[in-house]
């Protein structure tokens, strides 16, 4: 993780396109910018952040089941249960189920566990929309790429491009 | 039964608090209902799920899009609900 850059998610573990299925994995940083301020003396990973990682876990998945053609936008936080602090350190594990595919929208469930114990759970809406640009798409092919082949299990598929 | 419409009338009074007696079927969602485009997905949603179908949202978003539709055609509930009868139709032939 490198919570100043957004970069949430470290490895695809598993991922099922044609389920709508992902479990990933991220490794909270000892030290980062963002614990200065989230709190002094007493470092958490904030809330939202943790949001973020499932947003980016759904995120991920449903770009693979899409072949990158377009893009998922976070469009609501449906529902968000924060449940025990997240500290340096931890590693996370993050799973993300696409519960509903619509046309130009999609909703995901996700979780974050740690040492087997729930740290939080979710319901995601996105909209799904055409790349602004190539650059995003290639920023989003990219880092892809790079944490698909970062996977465990070989059971991960990436995109067919 | 309910109709359509009544279904789909309780579906918008529950996902956007308006209330049921202001919902009519010469209603357009957007202009008279004032429904915003983030509310319509949840809206879509709980239709798509209600009666086991796709809505065609990016279809219809490209037709607005191109001029080649009306919001009118597609968001005026009567003539919403006559697209989910086509589309139910659809999914039992």
């Amino acid at each position: 993780m490198l919570l100043e850059y957004f970069q949430m998610i470290d490895a695809v573990e598993l991922l099922d396109t044609d389920e709508g299925k992902v479990v990933a994995r991220a490794e909270v940083p000892l030290q980062s910018p963002v614990f200065e301020g989230h709190f002094p003396g007493s470092p958490l990973v904030p809330g939202v952040l943790l949001i973020e990682t499932m947003a980016q876990a759904s995120g991920f998945m449903l770009l693979a089941r899409m072949k990158f053609e377009k893009m998922p936008f976070l469009a609501n936080v449906i529902s968000a249960k924060l449940r025990t602090f997240v500290e340096p350190g931890e590693i996370l594990i993050i799973e993300a189920a696409l519960e509903h595919d619509g046309s130009g929208f999609a909703k995901t469930k996700a979780s974050i566990t740690s040492n087997g114990k729930k740290i939080c759970d979710s319901q995601l809406m996105f909209k799904i929309m055409p790349f602004p640009n190539d650059t995003l798409k290639n920023n989003m092919l990219d880092r892809f790429d790079q944490i698909n082949s970062a996977q465990i299990n070989s059971s991960s598929a990436g995109p067919k491009n | 039964m309910a109709t359509t419409f009544e279904d789909v009338a309780e579906i918008i009074a529950d996902t956007s608090d308006i209330p049921l007696e202001d919902i009519t079927p010469e209603k357009n969602a957007f202009t008279d209902l004032g429904i915003d485009s983030l509310d319509f997905l949840d809206i879509a949603f709980a239709i798509d799920k209600h009666f086991g179908i796709k809505i065609p949202l990016e279809k219809w978003t490209e037709e607005l899009n191109e001029n080649k539709a009306s919001v009118d055609e597609y968001f005026v509930l009567s003539k919403l609900c006559d697209r989910i009868d086509e589309l139910i139709a659809a999914k039992n032939a």
